[in-house]
């Protein structure tokens, strides 16, 4: 391949980038869930 | 994907077709499959668009191996731009109707726009330097794509400068709504002026200037980075209505306690 190292870095940026943008909507949903159903349990056992 | 909490889910109601959408319940519903789908089709798509692209499409005559780039750098040009256009709708939609859900979502468009900005312009860059022997020209449409940049930057920045969010919202859209000027001066901007950038290869109008071997793995890869696009930001619209319950959750608790004591 000619000029293999732009077409690598390129390649690579992207992927670094769409990796770490997944990873951290991912990890922030997860963390958000978590969040909101041990509030909900608090509720629960509050109100009994 | 696991099931949401009961609290994140409110009863569907009723109303008109905007008002609707804005009910952030409903959204979770519809994201609840939407982000997955979405999600898949985007790694099914990228794999075998970027494979392709790579391996399997021919080299350009003129550029050699170096136009493989334009897998990456094309989807990232059209979703900068399309990811702003979203933005100005969020903003006229909070500006108008003062719809919840718009302005969640222009908080979270903003850094993945942002990203696929920058994307852009790197892999711009990186296409630049052995085809034009320059990392960088002010040529009109690099220029322009770098004030985008700049513009995403500054919504990103303006949306959680203030202490009250309602401010914060009124002012990026203000910014989203003036900024989408940028929209078609980047797109016609290589019609306009005499640039170094080539026109475009792909228009709604006429018939593409590339072959066809190298359009079939550019709209694999289209397809699959928009996806990527689509189902980010859902996640992360998710996630963002999901903190705004907890936070009213966590607000009340402390009112009810408080009431108590």
């Amino acid at each position: 391949m000619t000029h293999l190292p732009f077409i690598a870095a390129s390649y690579g940026v992207t992927a670094v980038a769409v990796l770490v943008l997944t990873v951290q909507a991912v990890l922030r949903l997860r963390r958000a869930r978590t969040r909101l159903a041990q509030l909900e349990a608090l509720r629960k056992t509050s109100t009994r | 994907m696991s099931a949401l909490p009961q609290s994140a889910v409110s009863p569907p109601q009723r109303g008109g077709l905007l008002h609707r959408f804005a009910n952030p319940g409903r959204f979770l519903r519809l994201a609840r499959w939407l982000t997955p789908l979405l999600g898949w089709i985007s790694a099914v798509a990228l794999v075998a668009g970027i494979i392709w692209g790579l391996f399997f499409s021919p080299a350009d005559w003129q550029q050699g191996d170096t136009v493989r780039i334009m897998y990456i750098h094309v989807p990232m040009a059209i979703l900068a731009s399309a990811g702003y256009f979203a933005l100005a709708i969020c903003g006229v939609l909070t500006l108008v109707w003062k719809h919840p859900l718009a302005d969640l979502a222009a908080v979270e468009i903003g850094p993945v726009g942002a990203t696929a900005t920058a994307l852009c312009l790197a892999t711009g860059s990186l296409w630049g330097k052995p085809m034009w022997g320059a990392w960088w020209v002010w040529d009109a449409r690099l220029t322009s794509m770098l004030v985008l940049f700049f513009l995403y930057l500054g919504h990103i920045a303006l949306i959680r400068a203030f202490d009250d969010p309602q401010r914060g919202y009124r002012a990026a859209a203000i910014l989203a709504i003036a900024g989408s000027v940028d929209l078609p001066i980047i797109k016609f901007s290589v019609n306009w002026w005499n640039t170094l950038h080539q026109p475009d290869s792909i228009t709604l109008t006429g018939a593409p200037t590339m072959s066809m071997s190298m359009l079939a793995p550019l709209m694999v890869c289209m397809i699959g980075f928009s996806c990527g696009f689509g189902a980010l930001v859902s996640a992360r619209l998710t996630a963002a209505i999901l903190e705004s319950r907890a936070r009213q959750m966590m607000t009340r608790r402390i009112a009810e306690r408080e009431e108590a004591a």
